[in-house]
């Protein structure tokens, strides 16, 4: 009995320190030093002055849904960066969790800390409305990042991307093709990102009422889930049910690439492709001109840098330089720009 | 003496006792026992079963009359594609192709489920497989090294989840639960949340490449489900696996290891992943720590619609197979009429429920499905 106990734990341990050996082997070769994001932050010009000199010690909190996804990464680390390049910001982070409760529970320890500003993204807009209101009456201006709130009174500052506006852009991309190239009726596929989600809801919308108004309709549509394998299988899906394609918009970059790696897949080259958000891949494809994609329309992840330095204006009570009222607006839009082979290198440095 | 102790309670807690068949712990011994037994009896199913023999080839039919079901709408919905010969052709490999991942990750799925586990974590096993692969530093050691690195990942994975399920006592529920969130988190760290993107041509190549005009994922898939089925219902390995999900408790009087045995299951079911993941890179390119997005759903779903029971002792390879071909067939199906996932998703959902009531019907008459009940919960 005991000889053989001690066998069996003998081989236990073997068994246990094999596997952790493995896993300590794996780890020791694996790394992933992703470059920063330099690029997409900016304090100001050299001519010192003005709103970027330092100013009142303005503490701002942070919270962003801590996502699996390159372009929420892209928002934290933004953030983070733009922060540290202040002298007179103290930047406290918190990460979101899984879903709205989560983010409003880190959210309340955030605001034990006191802090001049709150910059949040939110899960949901709606599901964090009260506790929007709730901070504002304690006297801590709310900015909201891109998942607006729906009552006013719950913020200071909203600035978020445009989506009916990349709708647009993209369908204006693809008329503008079309009709240079005399295509009176195009088959035209949209891949979507998560349909459930009001921002894909509103990139349709202005996608299908801008083709409408030139006498465009979409013909097939495979939503995905801003993952390259989902965009994948999506894209893989429109090309069966499409023998012939004129035009696609793909809504996300991310999942872009699996898009492209099906048209490869499929060896269809027969249409071009409008991505969405702005990567640095996606530039780059443009770029270099050799896939299918010929433009992308931006929803930049460097909303979050500007969401940092009005907020530490909003904590400094200071107003935009350029603007002539003397405090920060109370609603920014920023506009989905379109990204083509002639200005891609424009745009390069704020790709993620 | 074995490794559990005399004493030891069966390894799986009956989570599902109004399901699982009364076995007769002495027949379950003999039939892992006895060599002779498997040659006729097709996959996993045992002899106590009375009147049921072909009964697993009988539901394979079933499932192929469903498949010649949706073809016909497909026929009839999309005559204008249908009609092109060449078109039909391509779309038969697609609906291979979209199937393969998922089919690979299935027949590790339906050893662990036959087994008497269930495993949650496939899907986060092969994002975290994937995204290891693909990590900047990975891709530096080549091909191999990112398969290998793959392999490992998955089998790593399956060995740790085998050895909380057997040795740690934990519900194969809680601890593959866990295991999946915690995967998932781990691949989001070591990808730093960023899609990583493969610029390895040879593993891009693997889903572009069709040998004999035939995918190579589809070969891949063949490859595995072949493996699978020799090893259910050719070797020691299987016919233990049956009779370690039937009755743990017989099978280890009839002294098989079912710790150990647990344990390989799981670890069998990381490979899978491994395998999957590799493909699914190739497929996308890229990974993620999101892809595989419920896949374990998937592969659950398509071993029970194959005929696997819930509860553990029974199954088929080729059912799982047919399972996986039917969904990915209905999402090609919804794909060319250009109908939702939502509808889609709710057809699936039906089809799951329908294929569990026939598995109930088909088992046992409805008297005796009463019958056993009463005598459960008395």
């Amino acid at each position: 009995m005991t000889q053989h106990s001690r066998d069996l734990s003998r081989r236990r341990l073997l068994f246990g320190g094999a596997a952790l050996g493995a896993g300590a082997l794996l780890t020791a070769c694996t790394s992933n030093e992703a470059a920063p994001t330099a690029a997409q932050t900016k304090v100001a010009e050299a001519a010192s002055g003005g709103n970027s000199a330092p100013g009142k010690q303005v503490t701002i909190g942070f919270s962003a849904p801590a996502a699996d996804h390159g372009w929420i990464a892209a928002i934290t680390n933004n953030a983070k960066a733009q922060a540290g390049a202040y002298s007179d910001v103290k930047f406290t982070s918190v990460e979101a969790g899984a879903d709205a409760a989560a983010q409003r529970a880190a959210l309340s320890t955030l605001v034990a800390q006191k802090p001049d500003v709150i910059v949040l993204l939110p899960h949901d807009g709606k599901e964090l409305n009260a506790f929007g209101l709730e901070a504002m009456k304690a006297g801590i201006p709310v900015v909201n990042l891109d998942r607006a709130f729906p009552d006013a009174r719950a913020y200071r500052l909203q600035i978020k991307g445009d989506n009916y506006g990349m709708g647009v852009a993209a369908a204006t991309f693809i008329i503008e093709q079309l009709k240079a190239k005399g295509v009176s009726n195009p088959i035209i596929g949209e891949i979507p990102g998560i349909d459930s989600l009001e921002l894909t809801q509103e990139r349709s919308k202005g996608f299908a009422d801008t083709l409408a108004a030139s006498g465009f309709k979409v013909a097939n549509r495979r939503p995905a889930e801003f993952t390259a394998d989902s965009g994948q299988q999506a894209a893989t899906g429109l090309f069966q049910a499409l023998p012939k394609i004129d035009a696609i918009w793909n809504h996300d970059d991310d999942q872009g690439i699996g898009v492209l790696a099906a048209v490869n897949q499929a060896n269809r080259k027969e249409f071009f492709m409008v991505g969405g958000a702005g990567s640095k891949k996606a530039m780059e494809d443009i770029q270099a001109d050799n896939t299918v994609l010929k433009a992308t329309v931006t929803y930049s992840p460097s909303m979050a840098s500007s969401a940092i330095s009005l907020a530490r204006l909003i904590g400094q009570g200071k107003g935009m330089s350029d603007l002539v009222e003397l405090q920060v607006p109370k609603e920014i839009v920023l506009a989905s720009e379109t990204i083509t082979k002639e200005n891609a290198s424009n745009y390069l440095k704020l790709g993620f | 003496m074995t490794d559990s102790t005399p004493t030891a309670t069966p390894e799986r807690p009956a989570e599902l006792p109004a399901q699982s068949p009364p076995v007769d712990p002495a027949a379950t011994a003999a039939t892992a026992k006895s060599p002779g037994h498997h040659g006729a009896a097709p996959a996993g199913r045992l002899s106590f079963w009375r009147g049921d023999s072909g009964e697993g080839a009988r539901r394979n039919l079933g499932l192929i009359g469903v498949l010649v079901v949706l073809v016909v709408i497909g026929i009839a919905t999309r005559p204008d594609l249908y009609g092109n010969s060449s078109w039909v052709w391509d779309n038969i490999l697609t609906i291979l192709k979209l199937a393969s991942v998922v089919g690979v990750v299935t027949v590790g799925m339906t050893f662990v489920i036959i087994g008497g586990g269930i495993d949650l974590s496939v899907g986060a096993i092969v994002a975290l497989a994937g995204v290891w692969a693909t990590t900047l530093a990975t891709q530096s050691y080549g091909t191999g090294g990112m398969i290998f690195t793959a392999l490992a990942v998955g089998l790593g994975v399956g060995l740790v989840n085998g050895l909380l399920v057997s040795y740690g006592k934990l519900v194969p529920f809680i601890a593959t639960l866990a295991m999946m969130v915690a995967a998932r988190g781990l691949a989001a760290e070591i990808s730093d949340k960023q899609t990583q993107v493969s610029s390895n041509s040879v593993i891009n190549g693997i889903a572009s490449t069709s040998p004999l005009g035939i995918p190579l994922l589809v070969y891949i898939l063949a490859a595995v489900v072949v493996a699978g089925w020799v090893l259910l219902n050719r070797t020691t390995f299987g016919r233990r696996t049956v009779a370690v999900g039937g009755n743990p408790e017989a099978a280890r009087l009839a002294g098989i290891n079912v710790r150990r045995h647990t344990v390989l299951l799981y670890a069998l079911s990381g490979l899978c992943c491994g395998i999957a993941a590799i493909m699914l890179t190739a497929q996308a390119n890229s990974a993620q720590a999101a892809m595989a997005n419920l896949y374990e759903l998937d592969a659950i779903a398509a071993a029970i619609i194959g005929g696997t029971l819930l509860s553990g002792g029974r199954g088929t390879i080729v059912g799982s197979l047919l399972g996986v071909i039917i969904f990915s067939t209905i999402t090609n199906l919804f794909a060319i009429n250009g109908l939702s996932t939502e509808a889609q998703n709710m057809v699936k959902g039906g089809i799951i429920v329908a294929a569990v009531l026939i598995q109930q019907f088909q088992f046992r008459s409805f008297t005796q499905f009463l019958g056993r009940n009463r005598l459960t919960t008395t």
